[in-house]
């Protein structure tokens, strides 16, 4: 049988979408009211959902607090139904692991930790649906939920994937690109600043393609970050709403 | 198109979501969910549409062409089945403004590889006018299938509402214009729907028909039947397999045939299956077309029926390989008469016993090595693999890293063979590595000819004497010590494992003494221990260009049992008493020390014995073993041996790169001709010692006599010469082709010396017990065994390694243009001799890409008459040879004709490169 097409003569990728469209970004934030701050993000079919708690006193052994900022604790995981085949996760496993690491580096990147020495911020993502781009559902759906609990950034942190295919980038891949075989890249980016937070590509690819695959994830980043600050300014206006009654 | 333009405004109405199962390979289902979205900013592609944005519209305004039923300028759409079947009269120029919906595409991208290839540059052609139209994420016309509705009824009514919204969105650009769409399908049931719907629509044969001016498109329109517009993926391709009882039965009542199945190397739809049941009066069973042969793989042991006799069929002789388009689900009707066109039958051929394959009783299936040959899909995970026995049918296989294969030499397992397909399934197994490379070929050589070439395990290694290793007083006392005797070897340069020696020196009794001594390897290697189990496995050393593979551990093959000379070395000896007439007085045998006093090149042994002025021991028992040698040989020859010749070549290799710089045939010294005289003599004498002690049971090696028909090929061949052959005796047919010169051609005889080569039966050998009849004709001698083989024992990988480095060699020299002789003539080639490189090459006249000049095959001469030329055997013809890379995976050395010049077939002399005039000779 013949694999996929993932990019048409005429433009079009597998759902439809041409090489430099996002998927269809919706998010809500203080989805439950027990956590300082939370959030829920539709990446397309990838759905996540962060939870902040903090800053609070570190818990735990103190060694591990910071005595000039902040300690950022992220833990990421799947749910069983996440996938097309319902697997069973256990907490720590590598690639979990991996992933929480690389969300601690983005965040350490972006939160102004020196604010609070001595204290832990807690960051709890969990995949409820998966469809490539995992990663950067979870950054920025931990971004709403870090605004939610207002804890101050430099700026948004705004992820998003790009791939290589046919001497093309595709900006924000799904599961079937991604695992269509090619390159994809992950990058998290501050946009206002346009500094990188995080970027990594486990693939092989062409130096001379590397430009034009990053410039192209920053501008679908930029895209998501003007998606993800039209989400805060109207949860902003119910919030006023709500409590001028 | 906005860069990173996001979908949070369109609110839900554009995206859709696909849902659908899927079986995993494992044999679990899988819910896929994958998002759908659906645009407005997908334009119709027409010139005359001013509300789409499209820049460069493809559809013309003026869509014109003749017809008696649309007489308003239209486009097409056809449906799937149409592009599928009439892709030769959507190629044509003349059809043009044709809508190639998506639905259709993505259709034929599963159906078949071809077609979509075809239609996709059809697609890219300015010309063409064809347009591309994404109606699946379009939102008018996506549509979502129905419960209760099949994939492909769903795919049918798409293509009426993308037709339907054409329609509409056409008259309303036009305002009700002229310029309409006409829906093609062939599926009755579908057209009825469509003119329900409101369409235009019309069969295609109706379609083309109507074309005026055209009538030549008519006959380019694919034959169908009507109510066939379905192929089932499951058609049945061959006839199922008996099970095993009912082999079984069938053999013991005689109804089947059992034997071992052998593919035609040069013909993939042909086969012969030799019965190897005694007292059975059918030995070979013949077989041809793809359903008969039902899926026997080379080498697989089958049960076979036999046909009729008025069913036989004799052997075609075209040379036909499979290469047809690379597509695994084309399903092309290989049919009988491409194999054997009637006219071809004259009524001279024999028939053969004819039959079909029943059932397979035993695979012999093993990983294969060759390569990939892309599927032209890129993103296509299924591949066919062709191996390079091409004996062997190509494989289908599955692999995601085909990009990474593409060029690489790999190695392929077959999984099984289903009734419904074309070619077995097959798995990846190993990658060797790059094609063309000298030690990813070496490597492949060795497996195809399953040569075993790891190292030797530590268990082998364990049963090697200890170092430093010496001749103790026990081995002395049982063994004759011959350590003072002038023993020398006489070898090829730079030969390690000197394996014998030899001797001659004057008795007093005025008698000479001659002995052969062998290199005592029984010795070392006691019977049934893992060195001799792996000795056993591996047979032979195998000798490759440039590398050995070695039997025995190095240190055996070349140390304690290389008869070094200046060394002790145990030996088993064979010696002879004889007058100066080489007339054997006395034979005895014995286990012996010897020292050899010199390790000599042939080159080196010719060079004393022609120097006078050296008379030491060596040279003197030089000289006297080259003249004994000299009345053997004579007296061999008086009695019908054969001298037969087949081309052999030598490389020089550059030192630092091991790549063959220079080729030669190799020439043969008289010392070659001493050596090999003695070890016959050896062989007889030994030969005759064993049968004497054990006359049941000793192992001898005989020659039959081929019958006289083998020979109908050399006696044409020089009647074509006016010469005759005579084969009433081997001594008959030895002076005759000792007679048969012709002048100005001194190549002639050789030419038929390898021509009678190709005459002779398989020498074999047997156990004394089982026959009466021990002669060996070949050598004249009425009894023979293989004591010594010396390292004239050939292997087919040594053969294949001959062939890989003159490709390589020719591929450093670029084109050249040399001299050859026609050594066989075949009905659609002539195959050709290269003196100069010892090369054997084919030239084609029937060419796929252009027609075919006129041949006539005469089997009788044999000649074939090419235009205004006849071909006969051993003309003299001028060729140009280069290595043909078009295909790496089949690489070979191509040859084309350029004397006699025949126009359409022969090619203009290319401009050889100067350096492959003069190639340096340095060794």
């Amino acid at each position: 049988m013949a694999g996929l097409e993932l990019l048409s003569d005429q433009g079009y990728r597998l759902d439809g979408r041409k090489a430099s469209e996002l998927r269809k970004v919706q998010a809500r934030m203080s989805v439950f009211a027990q956590a300082d701050g939370s959030a829920y993000l539709e990446q397309g079919n990838t759905k996540a959902l962060a939870v902040v708690y903090g800053p609070h006193e570190t818990r735990g052994s103190r060694s591990k607090s910071l005595h000039d900022r902040a300690v950022i604790n992220c833990q990421y995981s799947m749910a069983t139904f996440s996938t097309a085949e319902r697997k069973r996760r256990p907490h720590g496993d590598r690639k979990s692991s991996e992933m929480s690491l690389h969300l601690k580096q983005t965040f350490e990147a972006a939160v102004l930790t020196e604010l609070y020495p001595r204290s832990q911020i807690d960051i709890y993502v969990k995949i409820l649906q998966a469809d490539g781009g995992n990663y950067s559902a979870c950054v920025n759906a931990a971004t709403l939920a870090l605004v939610d609990a207002g804890i101050p950034m430099r700026d948004y942190v705004c992820a998003c994937t790009a791939g290589f295919v046919e001497d093309t980038p595709l900006a924000d891949l799904c599961h079937a690109e991604e695992s269509g075989g090619g390159t994809a890249l992950a990058l998290a980016l501050l946009p206002r600043s346009g500094n990188i937070a995080l970027l990594q590509m486990d693939a092989r690819l062409h130096q001379d393609h590397l430009d034009a695959l990053i410039e192209a994830a920053m501008t679908a980043c930029k895209g998501v970050s003007k998606v993800l600050d039209g989400v805060v300014r109207q949860h902003l206006e119910e919030v006023s709403v709500l409590t001028r009654d | 198109q906005v860069p990173g333009k996001t979908w949070k405004d369109c609110d839900g109405i554009m995206l859709k979501s696909k849902t659908f199962v899927k079986k995993t390979r494992a044999g679990g289902v899988l819910k896929i969910v994958r998002e759908h979205y659906l645009r407005d900013d997908i334009w119709c592609g027409s010139e005359v549409c001013k509300e789409c944005k499209d820049e460069a519209p493809v559809l013309q305004e003026d869509a014109c062409i003749e017809s008696n039923l649309c007489s308003y300028p239209h486009y097409l759409i056809p449906d799937t089945n149409v592009v599928l079947h009439q892709i030769d009269i959507l190629e044509d120029p003349l059809i043009r403004n044709v809508i190639i919906l998506q639905t259709v595409l993505q259709e034929i991208r599963h159906r078949s590889a071809p077609a979509y290839k075809r239609i996709k540059d059809a697609i890219h052609e300015k010309e063409k006018h064809f347009y591309m139209f994404t109606n699946e994420h379009h939102r008018e016309t996506f549509i979502e299938r129905e419960p209760g509705e099949s994939a492909n009824d769903r795919n049918d009514r798409a293509i009426r509402v993308a037709a339907k919204w054409y329609a509409d969105h056409l008259a309303k650009k036009t305002n009700g214009g002229s310029l309409k769409v006409v829906l093609l399908t062939d599926d009755r049931a579908n057209k009825e729907k469509a003119e329900q719907y409101g369409l235009i629509v019309y069969r295609c044969e109706e379609y083309i028909k109507s074309l005026i001016g055209n009538p030549e498109l008519v006959d380019r329109l694919a034959l169908q039947p009507d109510d066939q517009n379905e192929i089932t993926g499951s058609k049945l391709l061959f006839p199922e397999h008996l099970p095993l009882s009912r082999i079984q039965s069938g053999i013991k009542n005689g109804v089947l045939l059992q034997g071992t199945f052998h593919a035609n190397r040069d013909n993939y739809l042909e086969g012969t299956v030799f019965i190897n049941r005694e007292g059975e009066d059918i030995n070979e069973v013949l077989l041809q077309g793809l359903q008969n042969l039902n899926r026997a793989v080379h080498q697989d042991v089958v049960a076979v029926e036999l046909f009729p006799k008025e069913r036989w069929v004799a052997p075609s002789s075209v040379v036909l390989q499979d290469d047809s388009p690379n597509d695994e689900d084309a399903e092309e009707d290989e049919t009988e008469n491409k194999l054997n066109p009637k006219s071809y039958i004259s009524e001279a051929v024999i028939l053969k016993p004819t039959g079909r394959v029943v059932g397979i009783i035993k695979r012999n299936w093993r990983p294969y090595c060759g390569m990939l040959s892309q599927s032209m899909i890129k993103e296509a995970t299924r591949h066919l693999f062709t191996p390079a026995d091409r004996r062997i049918p190509r494989i289908r296989i599955e692999t995601r890293q085909a990009a990474n294969l593409a060029g690489q030499r790999i190695m392929v397992a077959i999984d099984g063979w289903p009734k419904n397909s074309r070619y077995p399934n097959g798995h990846f197994v190993k990658n060797l590595g790059t094609a063309g490379d000298k030690e990813t070929e070496t490597e492949v050589l060795l497996l195809e000819h399953d040569v075993p070439h790891l190292p030797f395990s530590p268990a082998v290694l364990s049963f090697l004497p200890k170092m430093p290793w010496s001749i103790t007083e026990e081995d002395l006392k049982v063994r004759a010590d011959l350590r003072h005797l002038g023993v020398c070897s006489v070898d090829p340069p730079g030969c390690t494992d000197i394996d014998d020696a030899l001797h001659c020196r004057e008795l007093e009794n005025g008698n000479l003494e001659v002995g052969v001594h062998i290199a005592d390897v029984s010795h070392f290697i006691r019977p049934g221990n893992a060195l001799d189990q792996e000795a056993a496995s591996r047979g032979t050393t195998v000798y490759l260009c440039g590398k050995r593979i070695d039997m025995v551990p190095e240190l055996l093959s070349s140390n304690l049992c290389s008869l070094r000379s200046n060394v002790e070395r145990l030996a088993f000896s064979c010696i002879w008493e004889m007058n100066h007439n080489a007339e054997i007085i006395k034979t005895h045998f014995t286990k012996s020390v010897i020292n050899s006093k010199a390790s000599l090149t042939y080159a080196e042994a010719q060079m004393r014995i022609d120097d006078t002025t050296m008379n030491d021991d060596i040279t003197k028992s030089l000289r006297g073993l080259n003249r004994l040698a000299k009345i053997l040989k004579g007296r061999r020859t008086e009695k019908g041996a054969l001298t037969l010749s087949s081309p052999e070549v030598r490389f020089h290799m550059d030192s630092e790169t091991h790549d063959p710089i220079d080729l030669q045939t190799k020439e043969l010294k008289e010392t070659n001709s001493m050596v090999e005289e003695f070890m016959l003599l050896a062989n007889i004498s030994v030969a005759q010692k064993i049968y004497d002690e054990f006359s049941e049971c000793a192992l001898l090696r005989k020659h039959p006599s081929p019958p006289p028909s083998n020979y109908d090929i050399l006696i044409k061949a020089a009647k074509s010469r006016d010469l005759n052959i005579h084969i009433d005796s081997a001594k008959a047919l030895a002076d005759s082709l000792n007679n048969a010169t012709v002048e100005n051609f001194p190549y002639f005889n050789t030419l038929l010396r390898i021509l009678a080569t190709r005459c002779m039966m398989q020498a074999v050998y047997f156990c004394s017990g089982m026959d009466s009849d021990f002669h060996h004709y070949g050598l004249a001698s009425p009894i023979y065994t293989h004591f010594i083989t010396h390292q004239e024992v050939r292997c087919y990988a040594q053969r294949a390694s001959v062939a890989f480095h003159t490709q390589l060699f020719f591929k450093n020299k670029g084109i050249i243009n040399e001299e050859g002789f026609i050594l066989f003539v075949r009905k659609n080639a002539i195959i050709i001799l290269i003196p100069k490189f010892g090369i054997k090459g084919t030239v084609f006249f029937d060419n796929k890409d252009k027609p075919s000049p006129h041949l006539i095959f005469d089997s009788e001469g044999p000649t074939l008459k090419v235009e205004e030329h006849m071909f006969r055997m051993f003309d003299k013809v001028k060729v140009t040879i280069s290595l043909d890379a078009s295909n790496i995976q089949h690489q070979r050395i191509r040859m084309a004709l350029i004397e006699p010049v025949i126009p359409g077939v022969s090619v203009p002399v290319p401009e050889s490169e100067p350096e492959a005039k003069k190639p340096k000779l340095d060794c």
